[in-house]
C-alpha cells in the first residue's frame, strides 16, 4: 500500500455505542476501502472499524433476487403505500437525518414509529415523563463527579470508554487527581468485569433493586428502615446507611444506570425509583442520574422522533396525528399480537432479537430492511437494501448518551447509498403512489376511522 | 433431573465484537449460546465446562453450553448468557403495557443435555 492510498481521519467519530467517542484517528486503506488501524478506539470500537469495509453485496434484494436500489425503491414504496397498517422501527444505528426522513414516511402513511429504545430505555423514557430527570452531559460529570454509581450495567464491556474518558479515571476541572478525587460505586446482580473498578460493591438480589431503592429514598429522607432489608435485598442496612451517607456528602453525584433497571421486572417502576432518589439528594446535594445508552444514535432517535411527533417512541399515526402509549404501538407488542401488515426496519435486526412469537409474525408479513450487512431479518425481508455505514461511509448528524450532538467524519465512499437517501427516495414513491399524506390535514375522525 | 435457575442476559465484549463480524457468523452464534454457571451448581447438575444444557421458559427453549464461574462472581442459582438467537427464543412477548419484554430474571429450567444432541437457538 503505497502512501497516496493511505488517509488518515483524526476526530473521526466511533457509532458503536451511546459513547460516540470522536477523538479517534482512523488510517484508511483508499485503494481497498477499509480502515486498518483505529487508534483511541476501544475493543469494540476497533471491531466496528476493522470490519466496516465494503462488502459485495446486491444493492437491493426483491424476494432474493438481485435488484438495484431504484427496483428496491419501487417495490418497497408499493408495500408501504398498499399497507393498512405498516410500521417502521429500528433506526438506532442510523443519522439524524435518516431518522426525520423515516418519521416523515410515517406520517404519510399513517402508520407506526418506534425505535430500539422501546426494548432498550424505554421504560426509562416513561419514568422521565413521570418523574422528572436531573440532567448533565457525560463533560459536566467529568469535570466536576466525586460520586459515581453505576447501577444495572457493565461498562467494562459495554461501553468500555465510559471509565476512562468520563466518569472514573479522567482529570477534570474540579477532579484533577482524576480516579482518586473520585468514590465509584457499583450495584449489580453479579460480579462482572467492571466490579473490580468499583471501591464499593453491592450484590443485590435478582428482582430487589426497586427495593433497594426505596430503601435508600427512605434513609435520604431520615425515615427507619428495617434490618429486614438485607433478608430480601441481600444487602444490609449497614450498608445502605453508608451509602446514604456518602451521597449526601458529596459535591456532585452521578447516577448511571443500564438496563438492569429497564429489562427486569418493575422495569418503568426501578427507573422511576432511580431518578427520584437523585431528584431527593438535591436537597442536600448536586446529584444527575442518566441512562447509559447502547446503540451510537439511539439518543439521537429519541430526539428526533420527540422533535417531530412529541412522544420519544411508540408512534401512531393512524389517526392522521400522533399518539404515543407504549404497550399499545411499541413494536414488541404490536408484532407479538400479529396487527402490523408490513415493516420496513432501518438498522436493527428484530428477527434476531425480538421474543418468538413477534419474530413469528414478521415472518408473515412483507418486511424492507435498510441495513450496511446482511442480518436475519434482511434474510425474511421482501425488499433488503443494502446500505453505506453511518460514520465510516455517510456524513450526519449523532447525538450521544447524554444528548450532546456530535457531527460524523466519514472516512472513505461507499458505492451503497445511505439510509437517508433511500428512505427519501422511499418517501417520494409513496408520495406519488398516495397522492400526498393518507390521511389529509384536517380529515374529520369519524373518517378516518376503520 | 430439571432445576429452576434465574437467567440474566447481557452484553459481553466477545458479543460487541462478534457483532461486528456479523450476526450470522459462527463467532456470534458461539458466543451467544455458551451460558454461565455457578461452579457448584455445575457439579452438582454433573456438568463440565463445555457440557450442553436445555434452558427452557414457558415460552420457548434453547441448547447451549456451560461456562463455569466461582460462587464470589455469580451466585448459586443464576445464569448469565449474551443476547443473542438462543436468548431470544427464551423471551415472553408479554411486556406488561411497558413496550419491554423481561429479558433479565427470566425463570428457567435447566436440565442436562446428551453430548450428541445439536446444539441450538430453539
Amino acid at each position: 500500500m503505497s502512501d497516496e492510498n493511505t488517509k488518515t481521519v483524526s476526530n473521526a467519530t466511533c457509532t458503536f455505542c451511546g459513547c460516540v467517542c470522536d477523538d479517534m484517528i482512523l488510517t484508511v486503506d483508499m485503494e481497498h476501502h477499509r480502515i486498518t488501524k483505529s487508534q483511541n478506539a476501544c475493543v469494540l470500537g476497533k471491531a466496528w472499524f476493522k470490519e466496516h469495509s465494503v462488502e459485495e453485496r446486491p444493492f437491493a434484494l426483491i424476494s432474493g433476487r438481485k435488484a438495484s436500489t431504484e427496483e428496491g425503491v419501487e417495490e418497497a414504496a408499493r408495500i408501504l403505500a398498499e399497507a393498512r397498517y405498516p410500521i417502521i422501527y429500528g433506526l438506532s444505528d442510523t443519522t439524524c437525518e435518516a431518522q426525520r426522513v423515516a418519521v416523515s414516511i410515517a406520517d404519510m402513511i399513517g402508520g407506526n414509529i418506534d425505535t430500539t429504545t422501546s426494548v432498550c430505555h424505554g421504560p426509562t423514557g416513561m419514568a422521565f415523563q413521570s418523574v422528572g430527570e436531573s440532567t448533565a452531559s457525560l463533560g459536566e460529570i467529568k469535570n466536576r463527579a466525586d460520586l459515581i454509581i453505576f447501577w444495572g450495567g457493565n461498562p467494562a464491556e459495554a461501553h468500555p470508554r465510559l471509565f476512562s474518558r468520563y466518569a472514573v479515571t479522567p482529570k477534570g476541572m474540579y477532579t484533577p487527581n482524576g480516579r482518586k478525587d473520585r468514590t465509584v460505586v457499583l450495584v449489580d446482580v453479579r460480579r462482572t468485569a467492571s466490579t473490580p473498578v468499583a471501591d464499593i460493591f453491592l450484590q443485590v438480589k435478582p428482582g430487589s433493586d426497586f427495593e433497594v431503592l426505596w430503601a435508600l429514598r427512605a434513609l435520604v429522607k431520615g425515615r427507619k428502615v428495617d434490618a429486614s432489608i438485607e433478608e430480601r435485598t441481600g444487602i444490609s442496612l449497614a450498608v445502605l446507611e453508608d451509602l446514604t451517607a456518602r451521597m449526601k456528602r458529596c459535591q456532585f453525584g452521578a447516577l448511571l444506570f443500564g438496563m438492569g433497571l429497564t429489562m427486569t421486572r418493575g422495569r418503568h417502576f426501578n427507573a422511576g425509583a432511580l431518578l427520584a432518589l437523585a431528584t431527593d439528594l438535591n436537597e442536600f446535594t448536586h446529584f444527575v442520574a442518566a441512562p447509559v445508552r447502547g446503540h451510537g444514535n439511539v439518543t439521537g432517535a429519541d430526539n428526533v422522533v420527540s422533535w417531530q411527533t412529541g412522544y420519544p417512541f411508540g408512534v401512531n399515526f393512524s389517526r392522521g396525528y400522533p399518539r404515543f402509549n407504549p404497550g399499545e404501538w411499541t413494536t414488541a407488542d404490536l408484532l407479538a399480537r400479529g396487527e402490523a401488515d408490513a415493516a420496513m426496519i432501518i438498522a436493527s435486526d428484530p428477527a434476531a432479537n425480538f421474543a418468538k412469537g413477534a419474530i413469528e409474525h414478521l415472518k408473515r408479513i412483507p418486511v424492507i430492511t435498510l441495513d450496511p450487512k446482511t442480518s436475519v431479518t434482511s434474510q425474511i425481508a421482501r425488499v433488503a437494501f443494502t446500505t453505506a455505514t453511518y460514520g465510516i461511509n455517510t456524513p450526519g448528524t449523532v447525538y450521544r448518551m447524554d444528548g450532546v450532538p456530535i457531527s460524523l467524519r466519514p472516512a472513505f465512499e461507499s458505492p451503497y447509498p445511505s439510509d437517508e437517501q433511500v428512505l427519501t427516495a422511499i418517501r417520494e414513491r409513496v408520495r406519488t403512489l398516495l397522492g400526498g399524506n393518507r390521511i389529509p390535514a384536517g380529515t374529520p375522525l369519524a373518517a378516518t376511522s376503520t | 433431573m430439571a432445576e429452576k435457575m434465574t437467567l440474566i442476559g447481557g452484553r459481553s465484549s466477545k458479543q460487541g465484537t462478534a457483532l461486528c463480524v456479523g450476526k450470522l457468523g459462527e463467532e456470534y452464534l458461539d458466543v451467544t449460546t455458551i451460558v454461565e454457571m455457578n461452579a457448584e451448581d455445575m457439579a452438582r447438575l454433573g456438568l463440565q465446562s463445555d457440557s450442553k444444557v436445555r434452558l427452557r421458559t414457558e415460552t420457548g427453549e434453547a441448547i447451549v453450553r456451560c461456562k463455569s464461574r466461582d460462587t464470589k462472581d455469580l451466585p448459586r442459582g443464576l445464569l448469565f448468557i449474551a443476547y443473542g438467537p438462543a436468548s431470544s427464543q427464551l423471551m415472553a412477548g408479554d411486556t406488561a403495557g411497558s413496550g419491554m419484554p423481561i429479558s433479565k430474571n427470566l425463570e428457567v429450567e435447566v436440565e442436562p443435555v446428551r453430548e450428541d444432541a445439536e446444539s441450538h437457538g430453539g
